[in-house]
């Protein structure tokens, strides 16, 4: 099937990103799409009950931009959606910084925030991204640096969608 | 042979990016994995089915008969954790 890739943006990159220009993305000159719902994921200051300091984010060039359209071309499939983005962010992010955004505009709200949360449970176990955090000690000072496990409800998220 | 990538925390276990794996070509996936096990004998239990995700050519496959080519790209690495 064809896919009208002029209405994706698929984007890796290290450097932060804008909500507002990316909701001007969604919605500047598209007069069809009554709905716009989006997404932004952020860097948590604990995990596993542990203070997290800073994280890392790799990722697989190439294969990453891949996945992320192939997710983006499923969700088309499954949904009348009108423009979609993803930006997801990789090197080193501080506790609050953005991570990623995930946006679509549908003519209404249903097709929007369920592609949106299709496209997130997808992103995060189908994409090849891998965290990895620093960990702090009571004191405050850095105890150690480990890669982050997947989780099964990320793995059980997608069961729905089947 | 077989060229192939590894990511993540694979990459810090088996303590490269990159293995070239002296194995003829074509090379089924369980191929792939008893050759790292066998060049890592250390970390096997990390490479086995289960634990390490495969992609072909950049893209994921869970067929351990799925062949690949010493002009494919083969890349091993463990479950995502992206979002």
């Amino acid at each position: 099937m064809t896919v009208d890739n002029w209405q994706d943006r698929i984007q890796v990159q290290t450097a932060d990103f804008s909500i507002d220009e990316e909701y001007q993305r969604l919605s500047a000159n598209n007069a069809e799409d009554g709905a716009v719902v989006f997404f932004v994921g952020r860097v948590r200051d604990r995990n596993l009950g542990d203070q997290v300091s800073l994280l890392e984010l790799e990722h697989y060039p190439g294969m990453t931009e891949k996945a992320l359209q192939g997710i983006v071309d499923d969700a088309r499939c499954r949904w009348q959606l009108g423009r979609v983005s993803v930006v997801h962010r990789v090197g080193t992010m501080n506790v609050e910084e953005q991570i990623v955004f995930v946006g679509v505009s549908s003519a209404h709200r249903g097709n929007a925030f369920e592609a949106a949360e299709y496209i997130m449970d997808y992103l995060k176990s189908r994409a090849p991204f891998w965290k990895k955090e620093r960990i702090l000690n009571a004191a405050g000072d850095v105890q150690e640096e480990r890669w982050v496990d997947a989780r099964d409800s990320d793995a059980a998220a997608l069961e729905r969608w089947v | 042979m077989i060229q192939v990538l590894l990511f993540a925390r694979l990459r810090d276990q088996l303590g490269t990016g990159v293995v070239n794996l002296e194995i003829p070509s074509p090379a089924h996936v369980h191929e792939i994995r008893a050759a790292l096990a066998a060049q890592f004998p250390d970390q096997a239990d990390v490479v086995a089915a289960g634990k390490a995700l495969v992609a072909i050519n950049q893209t994921l496959t869970n067929d351990e008969q799925a062949v690949a080519t010493d002009q494919d790209e083969v890349a091993l690495f463990p479950p995502m954790t992206g979002g």
